[in-house]
């Protein structure tokens, strides 16, 4: 089932054609990852669907029904399209706990879990500004959590961790995906990719370059030339 | 933190209580004084509020402090002309000898009472509703609230808008039906000050422990995290930025009965200026660093007033110096001193 069809999507910013004639569906149950070279408007992508960026041309659908390009940032995430920055991005001067109770839209029954679900359980009363930087990745991928959203989109969710807490991430991710739940990951790290992606689309210039399993696009002579061969 | 809110707050009470119960020990300057530096505290906490919790920098919360003010004075006359007979002093200059339209209702202490909330209400909403729904902030936001207070003031000097000009108003002589020269009414004046400044931080400090309080910290470190989180920030800043008003708008309206006059130069950019620094030595972010920042600049101000008052610039921009080179938040990072260095002698704990 489709939960984010992109059709026919222009984003210019000036002369600079962000994205050019994407479409691409994201289904319930997968994990879809979006890689391409810096540039290639992942990020931008991330930017419309949630609501940040409006596109020239293109729709946005939510369940089929909703139009997501219409919605501001904040109806859109009550809509269950939920995101984490590319920048780890808490709120320092309040506690672990606090953070997830404010990502969670107040529902304080759900603090615990989470915690335990991102490995911060033991420290919900410390400030999330003491915290390392993989723990700032994860308390953010918990706030964004909190509330249960139907759509999940990650930026860069491995950026700067070190390998074991690269593997516990993928272990968090496999962990949330199933039936009810899209989920969207931005990453240039591989190997990351490759284990936790059902489903690939390469980005370059703003455009679909490739679209398949992640063992496929290593094949593929087009994405090796742009973005894998560098 | 909690501790020293705690101090400040029983502080304040007994001050009260020492003014109620034990006036001969205190003359009556210093009760008036202390009734005023009430009122700046409130002006200060009010700040505090919407700068150090919400990150939004006011540099015209004189304007609301004058509302306040000029409400009140505008009472006082009219009551004043009510008991008494005495005309107020511009309508003579003017050569009025009747009030403008708008000056009606004025004689009734719960009319202007209502009318300060219900003016700050609409003045700050839509200021504060047009600067964030257009997502002005930051240095822009700033500026924009002095060019505010500083059209206000060239309003107000106009001698024909019927506020008294630049002369402003002053000749208070009665209040509640008695005397303004009664030391009785300068004490109740001063405790009610007081009692009112308690209120308003016992009611801050519940709002900013609260679930709605740490929505407003969040907005101020991330809104756009907040934003993509599900949270209309709309509604929370404009919420925070008119309590915060009404606050400055009370201050206001308890400070001009025990100064005695107002003038437009309560609206001169400089005079909001100064809250902002007031704020940032007693420390922002915590409702007790305004208190004492207000409360140490203007007590300081006041002593110095009778005996050096050239001082007094170098002294004030001494103490900005003070602040900015060694103490970011206030002179309450010396209550912080001493933890920090203790911290050093504890076993570092592994995390």
């Amino acid at each position: 089932m489709i939960a984010i069809d992109v059709a026919g999507l222009n984003v210019r910013f000036g002369a600079f054609r962000a994205i050019t004639d994407l479409s691409l569906t994201i289904d319930y149950g997968e994990v879809h990852a979006i890689i391409g070279p810096n540039g290639a408007g992942k990020t931008t992508l991330l930017d419309v669907i949630s609501g940040l960026t409006r596109p020239v041309s293109g729709r946005v659908t939510l369940d089929g029904a909703r139009e997501l390009t219409r919605l501001s940032d904040t109806a859109i995430a009550r809509a269950g399209v939920r995101r984490k920055f590319q920048k780890p991005s808490v709120f320092m001067a309040l506690s672990v706990g606090e953070n997830l109770e404010i990502g969670g839209l107040g529902d304080a029954s759900l603090i615990d879990e989470t915690a335990r679900l991102i490995g911060l359980a033991d420290q919900l009363q410390r400030p999330a500004g003491t915290l390392s930087h993989g723990q700032k990745q994860w308390l953010e991928i918990g706030m964004v959590l909190a509330a249960r959203p139907r759509v999940l989109m990650l930026d860069e969710p491995v950026a700067g961790l070190t390998d074991g807490e690269t593997d516990l991430t993928a272990e968090l991710i496999a962990t949330l995906r199933g039936p009810d739940r899209a989920i969207v990951v931005v990453e240039h790290d591989m190997d990351f990719v490759e284990r936790i992606a059902d489903r690939v689309t390469v980005l370059h210039e703003g455009r679909t370059l490739f679209e398949g399993a992640m063992a496929d696009a290593r094949q593929d002579r087009q994405v090796i030339d742009v973005y894998l061969g560098r | 933190m909690t501790r020293l809110f705690a101090a400040v707050v029983a502080v304040l009470a007994a001050v009260a209580a020492l003014i109620a119960v034990a006036p001969e020990l205190l003359s009556p300057y210093l009760v008036n004084s202390a009734g005023q530096l009430a009122a700046f505290a409130l002006l200060a906490v009010s700040l505090d509020l919407i700068w150090g919790y919400a990150g939004i920098l006011s540099l015209g919360h004189g304007l609301y402090f004058a509302i306040g003010g000029y409400v009140v004075a505008m009472h006082l006359l009219k009551h004043g002309l009510a008991v008494t007979g005495r005309v107020p002093d511009f309508m003579q200059f003017m050569g009025w000898s009747e009030f403008p339209f708008y000056w009606a209702g004025f004689e009734s202490f719960p009319y202007a009472a209502g009318l300060t909330v219900v003016l700050t209400l609409a003045m700050s909403g839509l200021f504060g509703f047009v600067s964030f729904r257009s997502r002005v902030g930051g240095v822009y936001f700033s500026i924009i609230t002095q060019a505010l207070v500083y059209v206000a003031m060239l309003l107000m000097f106009r001698n024909d808008t019927g506020f008294g000009g630049n002369n402003g108003m002053t000749g208070f002589s009665v209040i509640f039906g008695r005397d303004m020269a009664d030391p009785f009414v300068s004490r109740m004046l001063a405790i009610g000050s007081i009692v009112i400044l308690i209120a308003a931080l016992l009611l801050c400090r519940r709002l900013v422990t609260s679930r709605v309080g740490r929505l407003v910290v969040a907005c101020r470190d991330d809104e756009a995290r907040l934003r993509s989180l599900g949270y209309g920030t709309l509604r929370l800043k404009l919420g925070i930025w008119c309590l915060s008003a009404v606050l400055a708008a009370v201050a206001g309206f308890l400070y001009v009965p025990q100064v005695g006059i107002i003038n437009p130069r309560l609206l001169s950019p400089d005079v909001s200026l100064e809250i902002a620094v007031w704020v940032a030595i007693g420390g922002r972010g915590a409702l007790s660093g305004a208190v004492i920042g207000a409360i140490l600049v203007n007590g300081v101000k006041f002593w110095l007033s009778a005996r050096a008052p050239e001082l007094w610039p170098f002294i004030l921009s001494g103490l900005v110096v003070l602040v900015v080179m060694a103490f970011p938040n206030g002179l309450l990072d010396l209550g912080r001193l001493r933890p920090r260095a203790l911290k050093f002698l504890r076993p570092a704990r592994g995390t």
